[in-house]
């Protein structure tokens, strides 16, 4: 808010109107409606409900099945951000030092940002087709034999490769822009005391990357659990049964194929808990970035 | 020293191949016939199949309805893009210009209410969602398309900020010329946002275009699928084929592709401006 600032009785309500009437009917109805359902068992041709309290969320969180998944979704999550992260970091370090062709790398690296999650998925079914993929020859050079869509870890490589690849102009973008703030004359003061450009790295310019680095883990996590959406749906088709999936295509399967809304609603409420704790985080750092810069 | 930059320019274009061989294939198997594909896999050479692919995939109706063809996929595409990108612009701009230039009761009620929406994508919330818009009969509509996807607040967000990082001189100056508060918001805010407002629809562009949950729970008629949507279309029809397509299933993901890559790429230091100061 301004210190100056104009005074109307209606005008802002005006303004404010369209936004406030779409959040309130497309945001605050289906998320309270989420809550609600969570704690009722709804009968699956629509005759009515049961309240039962914490049940479906005992049931979620005790079954076997949402134990492998969320067990995958973890493996998921963790490789995608760290090999995203790493490769851009990697990638940005070089771009930001070469001096010819800069702009360049700068382009072909980061132009992936713009393609759709399932599209990469479909680009990626095809690379690692069982007939037609030159990724499965390619592997087979190595003794490899994979079977994507029948073994569950060629799977889950082929959909952590895909998303990765997916993942890391963001990560590339945001790091470089940070490595070309970092200002000349602490890099010069430091490669007047240290030769060492890997140790100059990790001692000097690492750390003042870490505020977009912790900024970019987080986006990635978020990325990882629901951005992913696409390439896992286009990848495992429509046999789901052995295949890896994440929680937040349980979700989906759960409400939209099995019908079981308390149960999908619940691991919704779960869900919904766990961005709330990533969203408080990133805020607080966006704060804090504020503060200091 | 020397050899240390021929080491980084080898990184660099590892890196390069990785990201760009599996679009340079898609686009090169999009050249072959389907029996070409099919006998021999995905392609490394341009073949010369180039004009028939795209004119078939473009203009013949396909899918299972038959009644759908590539260009219509296209429109929708375009219409989504835009639709989205406008509508958020428009709604976001304005009640942020209420937020940061207003003063009003249940002002912070609002503004708490509007950023609760970053709290919680769509993903976790989307049965709720595809009931309440169906009971407002806006299924296989293009504003049942759009307007949901338009209630996260992150352009509400990134305008806010830009608002406050204007001098309060402006303003003061605005109304000792007798300026209210329209004029002040057409003739002074919206033309000092104008980079803003491009980076900012580049990656809403983007965005919307490359929606995929939502529009294929939203749209079952396949006049309203867009491109994306269809990928899963495309691999059942096509990939799933006696002898697949997949000439013409990859000539519809460049499809998917070019558009807002182009747009990526031709604005990119706008779009690059935005990514960066808008997740801040």
């Amino acid at each position: 808010m301004k210190k100056v600032y104009f005074q109307s009785p209606w005008l802002p309500y005006l303004l404010l109107l369209p936004q406030l009437s779409i959040v309130a009917i497309f945001f605050l109805w289906p998320a309270a409606e989420a809550v609600e359902s969570s704690f009722y068992l709804e009968d699956p041709f629509g005759f009515g409900s049961t309240f039962v309290g914490l049940d479906n969320f005992t049931d979620t969180v005790t079954s076997s099945d949402y134990g492998r998944v969320a067990r995958f979704t973890a493996v998921f999550t963790c490789s995608v951000t760290f090999l995203s992260l790493g490769l851009a970091l990697l990638l940005a370090v070089k771009a930001d030092k070469v001096l010819r062709g800069a702009s360049s790398y700068k382009t072909l690296l980061m132009w992936v940002y713009a393609v759709a999650p399932p599209v990469a998925g479909l680009i990626g079914v095809l690379l690692f087709d069982q007939h037609v993929g030159p990724m499965v020859d390619f592997f087979a050079m190595f003794g490899w034999q994979m079977q994507i869509g029948v073994n569950y870890f060629d799977t889950s490589f082929a959909m952590i490769t895909t998303a990765v690849w997916k993942q890391i102009p963001v990560n590339f973008i945001f790091f470089l822009s940070g490595l070309q703030s970092v200002s000349k004359s602490v890099q010069e003061a430091a490669s007047i005391d240290c030769r060492s450009g890997f140790r100059r790295f990790w001692t000097v310019t690492f750390p003042l990357l870490a505020p977009t680095g912790f900024f970019l883990l987080i986006i990635n996590i978020t990325y990882a659990f629901f951005d992913t959406f696409g390439i896992i749906d286009v990848i495992v088709k429509n046999e789901p049964g052995n295949n890896p999936v994440t929680l937040v295509y349980k979700v989906y399967l759960d409400g939209f194929r099995g019908n079981d809304l308390g149960g999908s609603s619940a691991q919704s409420v779960i869900l919904m808990a766990m961005v709330f704790i990533l969203t408080i985080i990133q805020f607080r750092l966006i704060e804090r970035r504020v503060h200091y810069t | 020293m020397k050899r240390l930059q021929i080491s980084d320019h080898v990184i660099l274009l590892l890196g390069v191949f990785f990201m760009v061989t599996p679009v340079v294939l898609a686009f090169l198997t999009s050249t072959h016939d389907a029996l070409t594909v099919y006998k021999e896999g995905i392609q490394f050479t341009p073949g010369g199949k180039f004009f028939e692919t795209y004119e078939k995939v473009l203009f013949e109706a396909g899918g299972f309805t038959k009644e759908v063809d590539g260009f219509v996929m296209l429109k929708n595409s375009m219409i989504l893009g835009f639709g989205f990108a406008i509508g958020k612009i428009v709604i976001s701009m304005l009640a942020a210009y209420a937020i940061v230039y207003f003063r009003f009761p249940f002002a912070t009620l609002c503004f708490w209410v509007i950023f609760a929406t970053l709290l919680l994508p769509l993903e976790v919330r989307i049965l709720p969602s595809y009931e309440i818009v169906q009971k407002l009969g806006m299924v296989n509509t293009y504003s049942g398309l759009i307007v949901p996807l338009i209630a996260s607040a992150t352009g509400t967000f990134f305008f806010r900020q830009f608002f406050m990082s204007v001098p309060d001189e402006l303003l003061e100056a605005a109304r000792i010329d007798g300026a209210g508060p329209w004029k002040f918001f057409k003739d002074i805010l919206v033309p000092l946002s104008q980079t803003m407002i491009a980076a900012i629809f580049i990656i809403m562009f983007v965005y919307g275009w490359n929606q995929y949950l939502w529009p294929t729970l939203i749209t079952t008629d396949e006049s309203l699928f867009t491109l994306v949507r269809g990928i899963k279309q495309i691999l059942q029809v096509w990939v799933g084929a006696q002898i697949p397509a997949f000439n013409e299933a990859m000539a519809l993901a460049i499809l998917a592709i070019v558009p807002p890559v182009l747009i990526v790429v031709v604005f990119q230091s706008w779009f690059v401006k935005g990514l960066v100061e808008s997740d801040k």
